[in-house]
């Protein structure tokens, strides 16, 4: 199959290679190096000379080595049986590989991205003379129970295709014909497989309005800084603050249809960490294993740093790819700031002129395009779906104004900093109000109003507001001591307390407390409001500070995230009733 | 201009080998018109004296080769100096036999003994553990250190680093964990693998003298590539010794704890070499391909489902300057599995370990604690320890501020709370080793200096059961 010779390596410097006495290699051109068949990709074309980048590691290559074209650019295998697998930066899998080279990764193998052998119950959907364009749906596949997969027309048919044969119901493996359309008297046999280039966006039909939150069940972000299906979102951090952690929870809990989680250059025991827990995790909505509805993609620090280049753009097509059936994708980035290394790594080994930091000057081109990936879409078979972004960057030094966290910045919507002093202090997800913004929340705000009697908007601004004021407010405290406040000024460090010590921080061990579901989170954002207003009016009649602290009900509430399950949402408004039992009892003492 | 040799037996030899130099620079030899040379080959490099050194290909081309010795270019001459490239990457030849020997940083015995390298020949540079076969690292190792085992715990298969400072106490803390640390109810063999990348004598030696006082010696295999040693052997010194501690942990089932030290070390000498190359620096000098680098080395530890033995890797690093945002400590602390951070003002108060708490961390720590594995309260515990430390940092400054007499009753029990935890927790004799529960107990008469209310994060039970009020 590889037999076409593009011509002979002229040079190796790392992952990167000279090969000379080439004529008829194309741009991004998939390629295989020397009699070890390392794969690669074509980079650049200069006269008769070629750079690649391989995708493995390049020792014992030798000047005078073969290298083979493969007449198409580097692609993913889209078809049933991605979900639910792990694959490596290049869509290999490796669970596959492990059968193959053992447990250690060996260089130049390869093996399909979906079993071939196994069957699938197909139904088809178009009939015979039925006029199809690409992206309309063919067939249904069950793939796991709750993801019908659709076999669509792949985007390379262009114009409008009949359908002259088509499968009957029944069990079929990916590779077996399941269609045949004629278009101009060209009649072509279609299989479930339908292969994408990586760095080609999947087309849609139009791109919509960003309107409904991904719900992530964590508070903070939830109710303080939305994330909108289909949007764009950044969590920078430095080591330890917990950009993992954050990304699991996310992983875990939000409900979006399908997960693709991306390890882009992290650690192999978070993978695997992820491997093993997600199995037995189930998901909050469906009661199904949330392995059902993820795909993993591992390509840990040590493995190629090209791979790693690629691994982002893997896992966007596959996530395109679903969206595309009409499923909302959320895709997991940790972490594209590895992601941008392996840019300057490569763009390095080029010798390519460096803008800043050794970063390369196309690195905010590259962010650009891959965050415009994301979106809220009409899909060409005119179903809605969307895919969402959420990426880790890591600063070097925590430092915010280096590049790939500044460029980052100006392509996504949302931003969760992620504060050092917060996740010393075990406060987690350290999440900075301070720092943090979703410009999503003006478009999010009527679907949570909705669902709050309309205080939803109301309650996050006061929050925020207080939550500034109490930064001023410890500014003060600093220099004199809290004893010196006036009780009305207390009062707000005391609410904040409670609402950072209640709401703010989540345990992600605790069974009840990992997920926050929104009747729960309006419920009580709502509660936490009521104290400050009522406890307000209070003081301002004269109650001291430390009889609001002392009542009974405070201690309750700085423990409900604990307490309170998801399903007894009644619980916090019996809460809410005996809030302000206690406060007019408190009040009646001070009437006179 | 070819030239195959042949060996004393009269055998073709693997390879090929050539006369004469095009240009030397500082470690690197650059040689013209070879055969086809692969990358990262092995190479002989031949003095003109006839002495033997090692060398690798870092660049190859039709054109030049470029090799890097590792022994250091010292004595060679551009037209009598002889390459024989060897066909075949660096490879380890490992063996059970290298533990209780001291060798270089290639794995030649510089103890007097015998070659200890085995049959088993291994590619220095190893390969990347498949993430569907690693066993996610959930035992916990017990120190004997409070602080360690109480809110930073060790886990077998994890990578924790010391980021310590120039004349910090961390050769005594790697000295002593590697003489204390044991598996609870887990009677499996042990070995110590010790890579020394430019430290001086007297660091080694003392290592040395520690692993024989406590007869521990016969388990370990250091490789040694010193101070005064050529730089480039620095980089290879950590490879061989994880690659040695792969066999012992993978093939012979052995639980092998790596210390190496000084990471910093090696990391300037990859920027020496880089630099040398006329490579596109990134931050602070340093190549661009630092991170992959430090992770090819950080990555090789973990555990391998199916698998019985594990490796735990202690490296040291000493932060330039004490600036944790450096470059070197910064990659590390993305890729380790957290983090133990020296604090210098609490080394000059006299407390040993020097613990900073705060900016320290172990990620695997919450699977590896808690009912079953440690005890129950443990990570509630942790978490409160934290929590409380983290407060008597802001009582303190406040107090600089107004003077301690003026502070609230809370505050003031928050700083006996700092001192306690300070001089009784943290504080303990370099050969103390105190178990889980002690550490544990220790921590609850810290934390009942502090009236309940203050201990949110705890459960009341947990409250009652061990609250010393």
């Amino acid at each position: 199959m590889q037999d076409r010779i593009i011509g002979q390596v002229k040079r190796v410097n790392g992952p990167v290679l000279q090969v000379k006495g080439v004529t008829d290699a194309a741009m991004m051109e998939l390629v295989h190096v020397g009699e070890g068949r390392i794969v690669g990709e074509v980079v650049k074309l200069s006269g008769t000379t070629a750079t690649v980048q391989v995708y493995e590691d390049a020792t014992m290559i030798a000047p005078g080595d073969n290298v083979y074209g493969s007449g198409m650019s580097l692609s993913v295998t889209l078809a049933p049986g991605l979900i639910g697998n792990i694959y490596d930066g290049i869509q290999r899998p490796l669970e596959e590989l492990r059968k193959l080279s053992g447990d250690f990764i060996g260089r130049g193998i390869e093996a399909s991205a979906v079993d071939e052998s196994k069957t699938w119950p197909y139904k088809p959907v178009a009939k015979v003379g039925d006029t199809l364009c690409a992206g309309q749906v063919i067939g249904t596949v069950q793939e796991t129970d709750r993801i019908v997969h659709k076999i669509m027309l792949p985007s390379s048919y262009e114009g409008e295709w009949t359908l002259s044969w088509a499968a009957a119901e029944g069990q079929y493996t990916v590779g077996e014909v399941v269609a045949k359309l004629i278009q101009g008297g060209r009649e072509v046999s279609l299989t479930m497989v339908q292969r994408h280039p990586i760095r080609v966006p999947r087309p849609v039909k139009e791109r919509l309005a960003l309107d409904v939150p991904l719900v992530t069940g964590l508070r903070v972000i939830d109710s303080l800084f939305p994330l909108a299906k289909g949007g764009t979102v950044a969590i920078p951090g430095g080591f330890g603050t917990g950009k993992t952690m954050t990304q699991h929870s996310i992983a875990q809990w939000c409900d979006a249809d399908i997960i693709v989680y991306i390890g882009c250059g992290e650690r192999g025991n978070e993978m695997t960490d992820v491997l093993r827990e997600f199995p037995h995790l189930t998901d909050p909505r469906t009661g199904r294993s949330l392995m059902e509805r993820t795909i993993l993609i591992a390509n840990t620090s040590n493995m190629p740093v090209s791979a790693r280049e690629a691994s982002i753009y893997t896992g966007i097509t596959m996530a395109e790819y679903y969206r595309d059936m009409g499923y909302d994708v959320a895709i997991m980035a940790d972490s594209t700031s590895r992601w941008a290394e392996a840019l300057r790594e490569l763009s390095g080994r080029m010798e390519e002129m460096p803008a800043e930091e050794g970063f390369p000057a196309y690195l905010a081109t590259r962010i650009a395009q891959f965050y415009e990936r994301a979106g809220h879409v009409r899909t060409l078979c005119g179903e809605e779906g969307s895919v969402s972004v959420i990426g880790a960057v890591s600063p070097p030094g925590g430092d915010f104004s280096e590049p790939v966290t500044q460029h980052t910045k100006r392509f996504v919507r949302c931003f969760w900093g992620l504060d050092r002093s917060l996740a010393s202090a075990r406060h987690y997800p350290a999440i900075s109000w301070l720092d943090s913004y979703s410009e999503y929340a003006t478009h999010l705000a009527p679907w949570w109003d909705e669902r709050s009697q309309g205080r939803w908007s109301g309650n996050r601004t006061k929050i925020l507001d207080l939550l500034q004021k109490e930064t001023r407010l410890q500014q003060i405290v600093k220099l004199v001591g809290a004893d010196a406040l006036p009780d009305s000024q207390s009062f707000i460090l005391e609410v904040c307390s409670l609402f950072k010590n209640a709401f703010l921080q989540q345990n992600a061990f605790d069974e009840i407390d990992r997920y926050c579901s929104p009747e729960k989170q309006v419920a009580m954002m709502d509660l936490i409001i009521s104290y400050w207003e009522l406890g307000s009016e209070a003081i301002a009649k004269g109650v001291p500070m430390v009889k609001v602290r002392r009542l009974g009900v405070v201690q309750d509430m700085a423990r409900m995230r604990f307490n309170i399950a998801n399903d007894q949402v009644d619980q916090v408004e019996r809460l809410q009733a005996k809030l302000q039992r206690s406060m007019l009892q408190l009040g009646g003492l001070y009437e006179e | 201009m070819r030239n195959e040799i042949l060996g004393a037996g009269g055998e073709l030899l693997k390879g090929r080998e050539y006369r004469g130099l095009t240009k030397i620079d500082g470690s690197l030899a650059y040689v013209r018109n070879t055969h086809p040379v692969g990358y990262n080959e092995l190479v002989e490099v031949i003095t003109p004296g006839g002495r033997r050194r090692l060398g690798q290909v870092l660049d190859t081309s039709d054109d030049i080769v470029c090799v890097q010795v590792f022994d250091g270019t010292d004595g060679l001459n551009m037209p009598d100096t002889r390459l024989h490239f060897l066909g075949e990457p660096m490879t380890l030849a490992v063996s059970e036999q290298m533990l209780g020997r001291v060798m270089d940083g290639l794995g030649r015995p510089r103890d007097g003994g015998g070659d200890p390298q085995g049959r088993e020949e291994r590619d220095v540079n190893g390969s990347a553990i498949n993430p569907t076969s690693r066993e996610y690292p959930r035992d916990f190792i017990q120190t004997g250190v409070s602080v360690i085992d109480g809110m930073m715990t060790l886990i077998q298969g994890q990578k924790l680093p010391i980021f310590s400072g120039n004349g910090l106490p961390h050769n005594e803390l790697a000295a002593q964990i590697a003489r204390q640390a044991k598996v609870r109810g887990d009677k499996g063999d042990f070995a110590i693998v010790f890579a020394a990348m430019g430290v001086k004598y007297d660091v080694a030696k003392y290592f040395i003298d520690s692993f024989e006082e406590t007869g521990v010696l016969s388990n370990v295999a250091l490789f040694l590539s010193l101070a005064d040693e050529p730089s480039i052997e620095k980089t290879i010194t950590p490879r061989t010794a994880l690659t040695l501690a792969e066999h012992l942990a993978f093939d012979c089932g052995k639980h092998v704890l790596v210390i190496m030290t000084d990471m910093t070390n090696y990391c300037e000498s990859l920027r020496e070499i880089g630099t040398m190359r006329g490579e596109i620096p990134s931050r602070k000098g340093y190549p661009g391909y630092l991170y992959s680098n430090l992770a090819e080395l950080y990555e090789r530890s973990g555990k391998i489902a199916g698998r019985p033995g594990s490796i735990t890797q202690l490296p040291i690093l000493t932060m330039p300057n004490d600036d944790i945002s450096h470059p070197i400590p910064d990659l590390t602390g993305y890729i380790t599995e957290g983090q133990i951070v020296f604090d210098r003002s609490l080394n000059g108060r006299g407390v040993y370990p020097p613990v900073g708490v705060l900016p320290s961390l172990s990620r695997l720590m919450k699977d590896g604690i808690g009912e079953g594995m440690t005890r129950a309260d443990h990570p509630h515990l942790s978490n409160q320890l934290y929590a409380s430390y983290s407060k008597v940092q802001d009582v303190k400054n406040l107090a600089s501020v107004i003077g301690e007499e003026e502070l609230g009753e809370v505050d003031q029990l928050y700083l006996k709370f700092g001192d306690f935890f300070e001089n009784r927790f943290l504080n303990q004799r370099f050969d103390e080793d105190r178990s889980i529960e002690e550490t544990l107990d220790l921590a609850w008469e810290a934390l009942s200096i502090l009236p309940p209310e203050e201990l949110q994060r705890l459960t009341d039970e947990e409250i009652q059961e061990h609250y010393k009020g």
